[in-house]
């Protein structure tokens, strides 16, 4: 042992803890899809995460080179599956955008009716998934049963429950079909007292609270620097919601309407009556915070939703916009516009040369952009703390890959 | 949000060499405002379009990159010169201001041995740049000098050529999995 001690390398190597490599994913249940990280990690602590994505690449960009615009509209359906419908829309006013064109007033409001209703979906899977990465499974049930809700809505709407392809270029497929809107605002008036419950389970429960506050810390203007949207952007207290700051072509769709930006202004949000306060131990551009942010929007979608049903049955014209012919020319020029998606901000660009399908169609994936901050905020965290800030981001893997 | 049209003269003033044109409104097609610039002096016009007090273009939307070579006659006149577009859309969230650059970069920096062209990397003003750059490399073969880790970030990392190039033919077999 003498000799063991003068020795100063196997003095060191005695005391000293290896950095090990962990591969979390593609199969892993919090990475929501086919995520692989690796990290680094010096005991329990994360020193560095490198994610590798490309697992569900299929190059839809290119598909869509090939394919006349209306055609590629199923394809933007499977990018975000999750909020499908609001992937078409951004896809159609792009597209719109290149025609000059804009929808009827009815059509108009029927596309808000359909955008908020998405959003509410997509929004109470990433609240129950995320309490599903936090080890607490009703959450996840109770989400499951009030998007059905939503689901069932749709599939009345358009036949489809997961992947729509309703809203096209020119308007939409269908018009609502009768008695939908009533049944859609029945399915609003049970829901509305519900959100109360996701508070109760998720928002104000301890575990929770302890889980979230404090972790995975963004900056506003990281986060403006990542190019980061939706409500991981506003979760770092960047006033920034395209649906009011965004192109002309697209606020127009709101024109009208009243709903808050949710966000955090002098340290305190606009929260409807009845909703638990910020903790203490919360820190601006946390996890809790980007949770938070859903839950209010789906409040700030209800009441759009609702003057949307009131709009459209005013309308007395029952145009609800006619689908552009398939397979047309479109006109030279290119466009970029970018929607605001229940995950941030979807854009895409269409080259056309005056042929039917695009020269070059392109999808900028707001996940993807979410996705590239994970390498920043989980250096230095806990092992346990990386589906946490993961599940916070709230990402769609389908949309990152494309 | 609207574009900003008066960035694209001051971006004459101040980098008058450097600009190749600007395009406010095209005659011939429903085309957004640009400003093209010369691939080399990129990465200084970026800076500014960044930091300067008059820009302010904080927030990178997007960056891809649009391939122009003709696969056959009908396409040859409406697609033009054979060359590689990149395209920045860049905005503002403090004034609520877009503006689109682009840069014409020739198809390849060598054809013969289809050495990709290069173009100065801007993913230390915009850290977004990083992954989006890894991506039209990836997907579009161009080469972003100055990237910190430029690789292939959707593809697996042996894959052969750039999909997105028009000219891009499917191998025919990728480790046993048959491709066409």
């Amino acid at each position: 042992m003498q000799n063991a001690v003068e020795d100063p390398r196997i003095l060191e190597f005695d005391v000293r803890t290896d950095e090990m490599l962990v591969n979390m994913g593609p199969q892993h249940p919090s990475t929501h899809g086919v995520l692989r990280l690796v990290l680094r990690t010096d005991g329990e602590v994360v020193s560095e995460v490198t994610p590798h994505i490309g697992y569900l690449h299929r190059c839809a960009e290119k598909i869509g080179e090939n394919l006349a615009v209306r055609q590629w509209i199923p394809y933007t359906d499977r990018m975000d599956y999750l909020a499908a419908m609001n992937m078409n829309l951004g896809w159609s006013m792009a597209v719109e955008k290149l025609h000059d064109y804009a929808p009827p007033e009815r059509g108009r409001h029927l596309r808000v009716i359909i955008a908020e209703l998405g959003r509410i979906a997509s929004h109470l899977v990433g609240m129950g998934a995320y309490g599903l990465d936090l080890g607490s499974f009703s959450p996840f049930l109770y989400a499951f049963r009030e998007r059905e809700g939503v689901l069932d809505l749709f599939e009345q709407a358009c036949g489809a429950r997961l992947t729509y392809s309703y809203l096209t270029p020119g308007g939409a497929t269908a018009d609502l079909p009768p008695g939908w809107t009533g049944r859609c605002l029945k399915f609003l008036e049970d829901f509305e007292p519900i959100i109360a419950e996701y508070h109760a389970l998720l928002t104000s429960n301890a575990i929770f609270v302890k889980r979230t506050c404090g972790v995975g810390v963004l900056t506003g203007d990281r986060a403006i620097s990542y190019g980061t949207s939706g409500p991981v952007l506003r979760g770092s207290g960047v006033d920034f919601d395209l649906r009011r700051d965004g192109e002309a072509c697209y606020t127009r769709m709101y024109d009208g309407y009243e709903f808050d930006v949710v966000v955090e202004r002098d340290g305190t949000y606009a929260a409807p009556p009845g909703t638990p306060g910020v903790p203490s131990d919360a820190v601006l551009g946390d996890s809790w915070h980007r949770f938070y942010v859903r839950m209010l929007e789906v409040v700030q979608s209800i009441s759009l939703v609702r003057q949307g049903v009131a709009k459209y049955e005013a309308e007395d014209d029952l145009d609800h916009g006619q689908p552009f012919k398939l397979g047309a020319k479109l006109p030279p020029g290119e466009v970029y516009l970018e929607t605001e998606c229940p995950r941030g901000q979807m854009g895409f660009y269409l080259v056309s040369l005056g042929q039917a399908n695009p020269w070059r169609a392109r999808a900028r994936s707001s996940s993807f952009c979410n996705l590239s901050i994970i390498g920043e905020i989980g250096r230095g965290c806990l092992i346990a703390d990386i589906p946490a800030i993961v599940g916070s981001l709230d990402i769609v893997m389908g949309e990152i890959d494309r | 949000m609207q574009y900003d049209l008066e960035a694209p003269g001051r971006l004459q003033e101040r980098f008058a060499d450097s600009i190749v044109r600007v395009v406010v409104a095209a005659e011939d097609s429903t085309s957004e405002p640009f400003v093209e610039v010369i691939p080399d002096a990129w990465a200084d016009i970026a800076a500014a379009l960044r930091d300067d007090e008059a820009f302010r273009f904080d927030y990178l939307n997007d960056l891809c990159v649009v391939d122009y070579c003709a696969n056959d006659k009908k396409t040859a006149k409406a697609v033009g010169d054979e060359r590689l577009e990149v395209v920045y859309h860049l905005s503002s969230v403090s004034r609520k201001r877009q503006l689109t650059v682009k840069a014409t970069l020739p198809r390849w920096a060598d054809a013969d041995a289809q050495t990709p062209p290069g173009l100065p990397s801007v993913a230390h003003l915009w850290a977004t740049a990083e992954w989006h750059e890894c991506e039209a490399y990836d997907l579009s073969g161009v080469v972003f000098i100055g990237h910190p880790n430029l690789r292939r970030i959707l593809c697996p990392e042996d894959w052969v050529g750039h999909p997105l190039r028009k000219d891009y033919q499917m191998p025919l077999e990728y480790h046993g999995i048959r491709g066409r």
